[in-house]
């Protein structure tokens, strides 16, 4: 029963031509942006919040959640790095706390603020690179190494301390944490600004492709000849940077150096990051989702706040709506 | 005789692509049964869909005249249906026994394991296949041919009525293969079916009966192997007559540069000591068996893994080659065994899998990415190399083997690269694109660059090769050239050393 199907089409005639060129509307690149989801999810918290309370809509609120939002969403710059590497910092609080304090220790002993504050980014900067040889070089896993250093930085900022606040801040550091530039509060400025830089790092520059080549396949990008070691070095020392100028914002909002603040700040970042359609083993994701998943957190917050729902049962709200949205995200990598 | 399984009329259609179109396929009691087809023809689909991981939308299967239905592969098992992945299924900290009896332990009446039980059988299941296996190391400790063959023995120890063999072979050396026809003709005179694919056709006609050919999720057509030939199945898989597999070699240069030249190599502390070198516009094969130190030697070379001393000349100038990122300052480019793991970043568009190293040709004055230059030049090589896809944005992923292989060969051409180790690259890819392959390298070393061809496959080896180095156990017993490049004494070399 030898036979041979004769109304084949030869492969010569299939051309690359023929199969399907992306189509180009609006509505279909919208939809292949990483943060579309995560946007969509935005507005519709936002919606919900709009029906149900009453001053959810004014200018004042808005800007009021901005506000609310930007130190977490510093932190979570940082985060979106360290996670598009495919790796975490779960030390970003402690640094955090460790750098503020510091600031507020050094101006209480009467350095001047413009030396206080770059000394205590650079401690963020060094306790990133800490973290960063110990993953990059010594091979170790993100999640320990930070686990680790975590405790202590958060040591150091209570010995530093004696576990106490430190008060008496200099009136001129309050500008980072109360002031205003051009009407917009300083805190937002700050946050937008390193949004800014974040976005230009990871989408227009050479090493924002390798953070993400790093998350997506690292073994292949250090065969095709990239320094991974690193990058990933920078990655954990940015996360480390990050989270400094988070202190400088708190320390300076609060007029107070506190040594046990940003307690499970990690946790809000992390949701943050996958909220914003970040996957949580790297290579795939956006700075913008981020902020936006940083906004729809803060949404929540405000929102849930003015309806009067107890904080105990807002948390149970928030971890649902963060498993959904990362329900939503896996579905959207299933099929492709 | 009676038909023990036949497939009508299956189809089965994925998001944007018609994967089977209306397939047949008959296969007689105790028959060895050869499916065949380039690469993305749907074979392997078809498997899943006989062994009830992929469900069909139209169409129907009948084991010994019953119509069937499997909703699952564990259904498809208690039907009589088992199957060897292509991809290995084992779990690599599991040892053989625990892979073999994974979500079918023998327990004793309080549910707990009896671990005796599972290894007396499974020792009578490897004193069967004839295979020397530890059975207490974890399988990710045994070589990948001891692996395929606990795949075997775990499809076999399910008593399957019928065995696909889905490229079991592609591992193993031609002594381990051929073990394997030995228990598959056994199998055969149990009654048991099979079905076998495979890319080599020398072992199709060793082993089948009859032949089934896809080609584009089509069935082209079924013969008994007696009534047919190489060429006409060739034919039948890519739909035209392939005219010369290998592109002619040139008349070889003596005076050629030397552009690599490694004066010692040595892996480990005792390991042997080897040395080799790379000339200009030439193509020097690593041959030998599987796992006789070809691509370890290459990569230790050029610092993509550690050696314990090496002493390595490029264009004349003792070079460090501490890391690849070296290696790529000098010249020299990898595509690595596993286009997968090693080679592609898989989520990634073309463009970013070719960009990944020469961003800097894109930065101009300012510290930003041009994108638009970006974008031109990556389809601009794309061209070059012929890689074949919608758009450079397209997702390397959804490519098929041969145009994901040429994707990490364009990344190095855009480069200042001038030598070129090509690790295997025309594993798991079809006829036609390996044609393609071949003549891609041959027309690079008339460029200029220099390649090291490390393969498996002897026919490439003799067929593209101006000088082969011939591996055993970790060392180059044999440099050939000219004449000497034929497929005896390549295989003499390096079974036998000498």
């Amino acid at each position: 029963m030898q036979q041979q199907a004769t109304n084949l089409n030869p492969i010569e005639q299939l051309s690359p031509e023929a199969s399907s060129i992306p189509t180009s509307t609006w509505l279909a690149r919208t939809k292949r942006t990483p943060f579309f989801f995560p946007l969509v999810g935005l507005i519709a918290v936002s919606l919900v919040m709009i029906v149900t309370t009453e001053n959810f809509l004014s200018a004042n609120n808005f800007l009021n959640i901005a506000r609310q939002v930007s130190i977490n969403a510093i932190i979570a710059v940082g985060m979106t790095c360290a996670i598009l590497s495919g790796g975490i910092d779960l030390a970003v609080g402690a640094v955090m706390a460790l750098s503020g304090t510091l600031m507020a220790g050094l101006m209480v002993a009467g350095v001047p603020p413009s030396a206080a504050i770059p000394i205590g980014l650079c401690v963020g900067l060094l306790f990133g690179l800490f973290n960063g040889f110990f993953v990059a070089y010594a091979g170790m896993p993100p999640i320990i190494v930070t686990l680790a250093t975590m405790g202590i930085a958060r040591g150091i900022a209570l010995i530093y301390t004696g576990g106490y606040p430190i008060d008496g801040l200099p009136e001129s550091f309050a500008f980072f944490g109360r002031g205003s530039v051009l009407g917009v509060q300083t805190p937002v400025v700050i946050m937008l600004l390193v949004f800014l830089a974040a976005y230009l790092l990871l989408n227009q520059t050479p090493v924002g492709r390798y953070i993400y080549a790093i998350g997506g396949n690292e073994e292949a990008t250090r065969l095709s000849g990239v320094r991974v070691a690193r990058y990933k070095l920078l990655v954990y020392a940015l996360s480390g940077f990050t989270a400094a100028l988070a202190g400088l914002v708190l320390s300076s909002r609060l007029m107070s150096g506190q040594p046990n603040s940003g307690v499970a700040f990690e946790m809000d970042a992390i949701a943050a990051v996958v909220m914003g359609g970040t996957s949580i083993s790297g290579g795939r994701g956006s700075i913008i989702g981020t902020l936006i998943g940083a906004m729809m957190l803060g949404v929540l917050n405000n929102g849930l706040n003015m309806m009067g729902v107890s904080p105990y049962v807002q948390n149970i709200i928030k971890g649902l709506i963060i498993l959904f949205a990362i329900y939503i995200s896996r579905e959207r990598r299933k099929r492709r | 005789m009676n038909t023990a399984l036949r497939l009508e009329q299956i189809t089965k259609r994925f998001p944007g692509v018609n994967a089977l179109t209306t397939i047949d396929l008959a296969v007689e009691k105790g028959e060895i049964h050869a499916l065949l087809g380039e690469n993305g023809a749907g074979k392997s689909t078809l498997m899943k869909i006989l062994s009830g991981i992929y469900q069909p939308d139209e169409g129907r299967i009948l084991l010994d005249g019953v119509e069937r239905c499997f909703s699952s592969y564990n259904e498809a098992v208690a039907a009589g249906v088992a199957i060897i992945f292509q991809e290995f299924s084992l779990i690599p900290d599991l040892n053989a026994v625990e892979n073999i009896f994974l979500g079918r332990e023998h327990t004793n009446s309080l549910g707990f394991l009896t671990r005796k039980s599972m290894l007396q059988e499974a020792r009578a299941l490897f004193k069967k296949l004839g295979i020397a296996i530890d059975l207490e190391v974890p399988v990710c400790k045994l070589s990948v041919a001891q692996q395929q063959f606990v795949e075997i023995a775990k499809a076999l120890s399910l008593n399957a009525r019928i065995l696909i063999l889905d490229e079991p072979t592609a591992t193993l050396t031609p002594t381990e293969a051929e073990h394997l026809f030995g228990i598959m003709r056994d199998l055969k005179a149990h009654d048991v079916t099979m079905i076998f694919i495979s890319h080599h056709l020398d072992e199709i006609f060793e082993v089948c009966d009859r032949i089934t050919v896809l080609r584009d999720g089509h069935y082209v057509g079924s013969t008994d192997v007696s009534e047919t030939d190489v060429d006409t199945l060739v034919e039948w898989m890519v739909g035209r007559r392939l005219e010369q597999a290998f592109p002619p070699k040139p008349v070889r240069n003596s005076s050629a540069r030397k552009v690599l030249e490694a004066r010692s190599v040595q892996l480990a502390k005792n390991a042997p000591i080897n040395s080799f070198t790379l000339h200009e516009r030439e193509i020097l094969g690593f041959a030998g068996l599987v796992g006789s130190g070809r691509s370890e030697l290459a990569r230790a070379v050029i610092g993509a893994d550690k050696a314990w001393q090496k002493e390595i000349y490029v264009l004349d100038k003792r070079t460090a080659l501490k890391d690849t990122a070296e290696a790529l300052e000098v010249g020299i480019g990898l595509l690595p065994e596993n286009r997968k793991t090693e080679g592609l970043i898989v989520d990634f568009s073309i463009r970013d899998n070719i960009s990944i190293n020469n961003l800097g040709k894109y930065l101009g004055t300012g510290p930003f990415i041009d994108h638009r230059a970006e974008y031109d030049t990556t389809q601009e090589v794309m061209n070059r190399v012929g890689v074949k896809a919608p758009h450079p944005m397209t997702v390397v992923g959804e490519l098929s083997g041969g145009n994901q292989q040429k994707v990490v060969i364009s990344r190095w051409l855009n480069h200042h690269c001038k030598v070129l180790i090509f690790d295997e690259p025309t594993r798991g890819i079809d006829v036609g694109a390996k044609s393609e392959i071949y003549t891609l390298m041959r027309r690079l070393t008339n460029e200029g660059y220099a390649i090291i061809f490390i393969s498996s496959e002897l026919p490439e080896i003799v067929g593209l090769c101006d000088r082969v180095a011939v591996f055993r156990q970790g060392a180059i017993v044999a440099t050939l050239e000219g004449d000497e490049i034929n497929s005896t004494e390549v295989m003499r070399h390096a079974t036998t050393g000498n």
